[in-house]
């Protein structure tokens, strides 16, 4: 399923947010995660995450720091700061309203939906 | 495909994207880790280890997006930056690290310098102020020359050729019984700094005197250091007028604090800090002098052809006053110093161009002017009489209008394709031996030929 560019900027910050808040993590695991997520339907231009992880720092939602796990290659992980948490409180009280209201204009849609054609195109 | 093939595909695309000015070293670490985390899942998946790299590079998108993305999130890394290092823990950064603290070393010792012979009773505002004006290029040049021998690694020959020109300089600085208001002792003031930056050139070069791209070099520098100062020189006028003015207003008098310490010692340590900004910015920003010549060359050459043809209508001689000299002499100094720095920017193998002509037309109309002026001032020289003054100033005449006659000759030659533009290179370098000569002919002899007077 296409889901178009703007939709995917949208949603990176609170997703990429979300994942952190789980814990610290680093580029490549936060990308599998959201797309294990969306169950394979969101995909990201891997390369394009990082520049989004280095504004979320500049910013102070987010601190990153160098690290070496035993058995593994240096990588540079990600943790969520105090205020990346109220970001992302603040994103998911925007994010609510957003969907609730899209749910009821689908709603609205579907008891649209059944109005019979006019009687004019009817003989058609 | 092997592990090391592999390892060379990474390599490979590893250099490539270092390449890109907006990805930091540390940004390629963090996007090849990616890219091998990507790659191994893939392999374990099934895939053949040259298939996954593909499928990984595509995946990471385009260098370009990825590249415009970085730089819109880092947008400062488009402006070099200079006196920090942007990526720290590289071995160039230590070193400049290092570099920086020799250099508030140097900075710091000409600073103090200056206020040394307080100790011994030369008051700057009293009556040492002629003991300053003979001195003053003796407290920072040594400075300066001390921090290009430590960084150039010079060896101890050389150290000795510098400390003996610095002798030698402060001797005849201060031994000749000259009167306080003798045109020697300003002569001595004015050409002791040039001799002594000439000297400073030994240690710039490293010893190497003898090399034309060096001597070169010395002169690029010249020109880059020159306009760093001033720059240095209006971020501390801005200070000191802060400084006055904030002091003023609670009542103290911060005015001997500025004349007697900050201006002073703050000259003499922006010497040095100068002269570091330029080695520091080297290979990072354009050079400043050639951008200035490109802009002035064609409103010099404007303003002189102007003049010439103004002398020719109106038919008014050159009013030979006895300061004239120094005034066409300046303009000599102007015209040569837009020459050298067109040359110092110039791609030696470059064919001829519309600037050379205009360079040339330069040189030449004021080498026209010139002639005029001494035609005029022959006749009166002699009636004057042989003044230090009159003698330093004629002498500089000869010297530059020398060189420029020669170097429009070379151009000339360049111009028609006779001659390679090399040659011209070679006849500026080489003439820096007469300057050198000539100011310490003027240091050292002039006091003697002229009785002190």
């Amino acid at each position: 399923m296409y889901i178009t560019k703007d939709l995917v900027a949208a949603s990176a910050t609170p997703l990429v947010l979300g994942i952190l808040a789980e814990g610290e993590n680093y580029g490549y695991a936060i990308l599998k995660q959201v797309n294990e997520l969306s169950g394979g339907e969101l995909e990201w231009t891997d390369g394009l995450l990082y520049p989004l992880l280095h504004r979320l720092e500049r910013l102070g939602h987010v601190v990153s720091a160098w690290q070496t796990p035993p058995g593994e290659r240096r990588r540079k992980y990600y943790r969520i700061t105090d205020q990346g948490l109220a970001e992302l409180a603040e994103q998911r009280r925007q994010w609510a309203t957003v969907v609730d209201a899209l749910r009821g204009v689908w709603n609205a849609a579907q008891s649209v939906k059944p109005i019979p054609a006019p009687a004019w195109e009817a003989g058609r | 495909m092997s592990v090391d093939e592999l390892e060379g595909q990474i390599a490979e695309w590893r250099a490539y994207t270092h390449r890109r000015r907006e990805l930091h070293n540390t940004d390629v670490e963090e996007l090849e880790d990616h890219l091998r985390s990507r790659i191994s899942e893939l392999t374990e998946a099934g895939l053949r280890a040259d298939e996954a790299f593909l499928i990984a590079v595509k995946r990471m998108g385009s260098l370009d997006e990825l590249s415009r993305e970085f730089a819109r999130e880092h947008s400062e890394r488009l402006w070099k930056q200079l006196v920090l290092p942007a990526e720290p823990d590289t071995p160039a950064a230590t070193r400049s690290r290092r570099e920086l603290i020799v250099m508030v070393l140097c900075a710091a010792a000409a600073a103090l310098a200056v206020k040394a012979p307080a100790l011994f009773g030369q008051d700057m505002a009293g009556d040492g102020d002629v003991f300053y004006a003979r001195n003053a290029s003796l407290f920072a040049l040594p400075a300066l020359s001390v921090y290009f021998a430590w960084q150039r690694r010079v060896s101890p020959r050389v150290i000795g050729v510098l400390a003996l020109l610095f002798a030698v300089g402060a001797v005849a600085a201060n031994a000749y019984p000259l009167d306080e208001d003798s045109q020697s002792l300003i002569l001595s003031a004015i050409h002791l700094p040039l001799a002594l930056w000439l000297v400073v050139g030994i240690a710039y070069v490293g010893g190497d005197w003898r090399s034309d791209r060096r001597r070169m070099d010395f002169i690029r520098f010249t020109g880059e250091w020159l306009i760093y100062f001033v720059l240095i020189g209006l971020g501390g006028g801005v200070l000191m007028a802060f400084t006055a003015g904030t002091f003023r207003a609670i009542g103290l008098n911060a005015e001997e604090f500025i004349s007697q310490w900050l201006l002073p010692c703050g000259a003499a340590a922006a010497v040095v800090v100068a002269a570091w900004l330029v080695e520091a910015k080297q290979s990072v920003i354009e050079n400043m002098a050639p951008v200035l010549t490109r802009v002035f060359t064609p409103l010099f050459a404007a303003t002189l052809l102007a003049f010439l043809v103004a002398i020719i209508w109106t038919t008014n001689g050159i009013d030979v006053e006895r300061d004239v000299l120094i005034i066409f002499d300046l303009l000599l100094v102007v015209v040569l110093g837009l020459l050298l720095y067109a040359i110092s920017a110039r791609d030696l193998t470059a064919r001829p161009g519309l600037f050379d002509h205009v360079q040339l037309a330069l040189v030449v109309s004021a080498l026209i002017i010139d002639a005029l002026v001494l035609l005029a001032i022959t006749g009166r020289i002699t009636e004057w009489g042989f003044s230090p003054n009159k003698t330093a100033a004629l002498g500089e005449n000869l010297i530059l209008l020398t060189n420029l006659a020669w170097s429009a000759w070379l151009f000339l030659s360049f111009v028609r394709g006779r001659a390679p533009f090399a040659r011209l290179e070679h006849w500026q370098t080489r003439y820096l031996v007469v300057y050198a000569a000539w100011a310490w002919t003027v240091v050292l002899a002039f006091p003697l030929i002229f009785n002190f007077t």
